[in-house]
């Protein structure tokens, strides 16, 4: 149940113009001398790009640092399965990027959704992070001279993306990694590996510690802290279908909620153009193809619904082109919502290719001709090889068949500046915390953020966070408030091992996806809306009936760490459906039919709707509390979003 | 098609194991190798055993989570492609597969086909990093770098880390991966500085796990990211000549 407290919910914005916040809010910021840290405990949960940018960062400056992945090692983290790149305002390409133009994207590109101070911070910082990565031995491409390479991503006109060929995102966290093992060598970092994090434990209003399970032995056990930092990634996996790995969850963030943790946005979840299609029922996720792939493949289906022939055989008139035809200025680069809800838009039609009529053609005839087979290769061999391996089609004679899928959530544990939840002394980075992308992100600026935030952010507003408390131990883990925390665990764990039902874990979690997908998906309605809440409520308590976890506690049982997962989807779940349901507009990946323009665009209200969305937790089956955060615009102003 | 599967069954690290046989019916040709497994766990479920466990997270050939011997074969049949990118296409019907986890004294198994290679982990904290303080790194563009040397860095990056070089190996040794490592600092000018005290550092506590390499050069053919034994030659070239410097500086 929710610790009753009054929360902090200031978004705790510096004055200021903009350029200025965050070094004026630095040199304000509180510091803990070098000879202090090392008397403050820090909890880092997560070890994906922001975790590990953290864990490392925090251990280096001298704090001492716990960090708990569930992964058997950290580098396994999902960060690594990025591929396309990550943005920074480098503009060594010379063509017009600066810090304000790539602030002034993201803005846009997030449909106005997002804060300003936060958005321009992290442009600042993207400068950064590749100097950190370039020192760390990242890897990236390098053009003849032997200077760092760019492409362009969508949503953006300048080339501004830092990309490592298709494998940007393993590139990145392995730096990360290294850093990170590199403190554990020092014995700054002490990493428990295969231990997942399930319960905060907050002592007098304040976030002080976890209680984790052990993955290989079962044991559930207390730790204890000054602070506690949650890198937990996002909920896409909610769909069951999605582009995120296996065991990406919500268990964290979502557990930290029901202990009074606000969560921000829920309904804004990211569906990404460039997957390939489903294939069959017994799909158990869906693989992405680089966004960069747009740069040179180009996306169009047949005229004629009825159109039977192979592709090689439709000549240009009978092709449309769609995103070249309504999107001139940006063409195959729009932003991910747009050309995902367009490229629903032509399935629906009837437009669709491929053995399930479920899929849009993304062509590289074209860039064959002009580039020749090895400048393709050069660029794109490695996505090229991976789609053949899973579709057995080769690319380089066939059209990529692609269709949207969950991918992103911009939702999740609401932040103030400091990446403070309203739990003093719990932080969330990364994909777990809701902020900076607004409603849609545009592609390569994930990995962005996550390192902004761990490398960059939180070294400095931890310290703020930490200096007062100078001279305070944190409390024992013999303290009731642990106690607590561990009882409410083995109740949970315990009562999944013993409903003993009739359906697998994986059963109940692909039906509760279908109705995600079904009603709170690429688009949503008032009516499909209220039906998934009352559908995911029904088979909620279904699942606590009927669930079959078997095994035991006290080995590794992956059924059981699936359902405890599960468990809380159903709980997130419905709240993504309440805050979809009380938006009534359409904005970046939440398109309510209900609002849009003749042409199908979305249609945004800035007059009711132009703020975050906070929701407070008040017991399960109880109705959240709503409790806008408006958004202030000095800076830019709030336009319809054109890519014409 | 319908298969059977021989599944190596331990219920824990110290308990012994054997092969179970299951039944895999009406699997999918496009069905991915894990989601086969998926079904038959569904199945086992069903009938009140305990599914199998095995670890996989990514499922896109690049988190290194998953990893089996599929017919004595790390990571399956298919030619550079972890055991997640290996579709049924590659199976006829009535085929029977046989599944068991890494063999290797480095990596002690801890459930049915999961083993813990927790000794790779050492391997890095031992030197696979650069010194760089975060936060305050120097201009990128002030250090080129070659694109071949970029590019040949980059390839040995690529590892993964699953293990499937280790399991492969008659030895058990971890060359190819602690090469891949090394190769891709050591190449590198950020990398100089601790150059040699870096393979030191990581051959000693990769011989404290593993076994020794003797050029069989089976790890190359398992690797699901194609790295070259070259690095391997690298990696020993490197050795050598820290070795000397060592010599010389005592």
């Amino acid at each position: 149940m929710p610790v009753d407290q009054k929360l902090d919910l200031d978004a705790k914005i510096p004055d200021g113009s903009l350029e200025d916040k965050w070094d004026n809010h630095r040199f304000d910021m509180k510091l803990v001398n070098p000879n202090n840290k090392r008397k403050f405990d820090v909890i880092v949960v997560g070890t994906g790009l922001a975790g590990a940018s953290a864990a490392a960062s925090l251990g280096e400056l001298g704090y001492n640092v716990r960090c708990f992945t569930y992964h058997d090692s950290p580098r396994r983290a999902h960060s690594i399965a990025a591929q396309g790149g990550i943005n920074a305002a480098k503009n060594y390409q010379g063509d017009g990027d600066s810090i304000f133009r790539l602030f002034h994207d993201t803005i846009k590109g997030g449909d106005y959704r997002s804060r300003e101070g936060n958005v321009y911070r992290l442009a600042q910082l993207s400068v950064n992070i590749i100097d950190q990565a370039v020192a760390q031995g990242v890897p990236f491409a390098r053009d003849y001279g032997g200077l760092l390479d760019n492409r362009s991503f969508g949503g953006a006109q300048v080339s501004r993306t830092f990309y490592a060929q298709g494998q940007t995102g393993q590139q990145l966290l392995l730096g990360a990694y290294q850093a990170l093992m590199r403190q554990v060598d020092r014995g700054s970092v002490t990493l428990h590996p295969r231990t997942e994090m399930l319960e905060l434990v907050v002592v007098d209003g304040r976030a002080h510690g976890v209680v984790v399970r052990d993955l290989g032995t079962g044991e559930i056990s207390s730790h204890s802290a000054h602070a506690v930092v949650l890198a937990t990634g996002g909920y896409a996996s909610a769909y069951f279908l999605s582009t995120m790995a296996k065991n990406s969850n919500a268990t964290a963030a979502w557990r930290a909620h029901r202990k009074g943790a606000v969560y921000g946005n829920p309904c804004y979840t990211q569906i990404h153009p460039t997957c390939i299609p489903q294939s069959g029922d017994y799909q158990s996720k869906l693989t992405l193809m680089s966004e960069g792939l747009r740069n040179d493949g180009r996306i169009w289906v047949p005229k004629d619904p009825d159109e039977t022939r192979p592709p090689e055989d439709i000549p240009e008139s009978e092709r449309d082109y769609y995103l070249e035809r309504l999107y001139p200025a940006f063409g195959n680069l729009a932003p991910r919502d747009i050309s995902s809800r367009a490229a629903k838009r032509m399935v629906d039609a009837g437009h669709g290719v491929g053995p399930q009529k479920n899929g849009v053609y993304l062509d590289f005839a074209g860039a064959i001709e002009r580039m020749g087979v090895d400048g393709v290769e050069a660029k794109y061999d490695n996505l090229f090889q991976m789609y053949e391996k899973i579709t057995n089609e080769n690319p380089y004679r066939v059209p990529m068949r692609i269709y949207p899928a969950p991918h992103y959530a911009m939702g999740g544990l609401w932040v103030d500046y400091n990446l403070q939840t309203s739990i003093p002394g719990l932080f969330a980075l990364g994909e777990s915390n809701f902020s900076d992308h607004g409603a849609n992100r545009l592609g390569a600026s994930a990995l962005m953020q996550g390192l902004a935030d761990g490398y960059f952010v939180i070294p400095y507003t931890i310290g703020n966070y930490l200096a007062p408390m100078l001279g305070e131990s944190p409390p024992p883990t013999s303290h009731e408030a642990f106690a607590e925390a561990e009882a409410e665990v083995r109740d949970k764990v315990f009562g999944l091992l013993s409903v003993n039902g009739t359906r697998s874990v994986d059963s109940f979690h692909k039906e509760l996806g279908r109705i995600l997908w079904d009603y709170c998906g690429m688009s949503r309605t008032a009516e499909g809306l209220e039906k998934a809440r009352s559908e995911i409520r029904t088979l909620r308590d279904e699942f606590h009936k009927d669930v079959r976890v078997l095994g035991e506690n006290e080995t590794i049982n992956q059924s059981l760490e699936k359902a405890g997962r599960v468990q809380d989807f159903f709980e997130l779940a419905e709240l993504m459906t309440v805050d979809a349901h009380h938006r009534e507009e359409s904005c970046g990946g939440h398109f309510r039919e209900e609002h849009q323009t003749e042409e199908g665009e979305a249609l945004r209200d800035d007059e009711n709707y132009a703020y975050v969305a906070r929701w407070r937790f008040r017991g399960l089956g109880e109705d959240p509390e709503l409790i806008p955060e408006p958004l202030e615009f000095e800076t830019v102003t709030p336009s319809t979003r054109s890519y014409k | 098609m319908d298969l059977t599967l021989k599944v190596w069954r331990q219920p824990g690290p110290e308990a012994e194991g054997r092969f179970e046989t299951y039944q895999a019916k009406g699997i999918d040709e496009h069905a991915s190798f894990l989601e086969m497994l998926d079904l038959v766990n569904e199945q086992l479920t069903e009938e009140g055993i305990e599914p199998i466990a095995f670890d996989s997270d990514c499922r896109e050939g690049i988190c290194g989570t998953c990893g089996v011997m599929v017919d004595g074969e790390a990571h399956g049949p298919v030619e550079n492609a972890s055991v997640c990118q290996v579709h049924m296409f590659n199976y006829s019907d009535g085929d029977t597969i046989t599944i068991e986890p890494w063999r290797a004294a480095g990596f002690p198994i801890q459930k049915d086909l999961i083993v813990d290679r927790t000794a790779f982990d050492e391997i890095i904290a031992a030197g696979g990093y650069i010194t760089v303080p975060t936060g305050s790194a120097p201009e990128a563009n002030l250090t080129p770098v070659d694109k071949p040397i970029a590019d040949t860095a980059f390839e040995a990056a690529q590892c993964i880390g699953c293990g499937a070089c280790v399991a492969a190996c008659p030895n058990g040794a971890a060359q190819l991966f602690t090469a891949a490592k090394v190769s891709h600092l050591n190449l590198l000018p950020q990398g100089q500085p601790e150059r040699y005290e870096r393979v030191v550092n990581m051959v000693e506590v990769m011989e404290e796990y593993f076994g020794s390499c003797t050029n069989h050069g089976e790890c190359q053919d398992a690797c699901p990211k194609d790295i070259s034994i070259d690095f391997i030659a690298w990696l020993n070239k490197d050795y050598r000549k820290a070795s000397f410097k060592q010599m010389r500086a005592s």
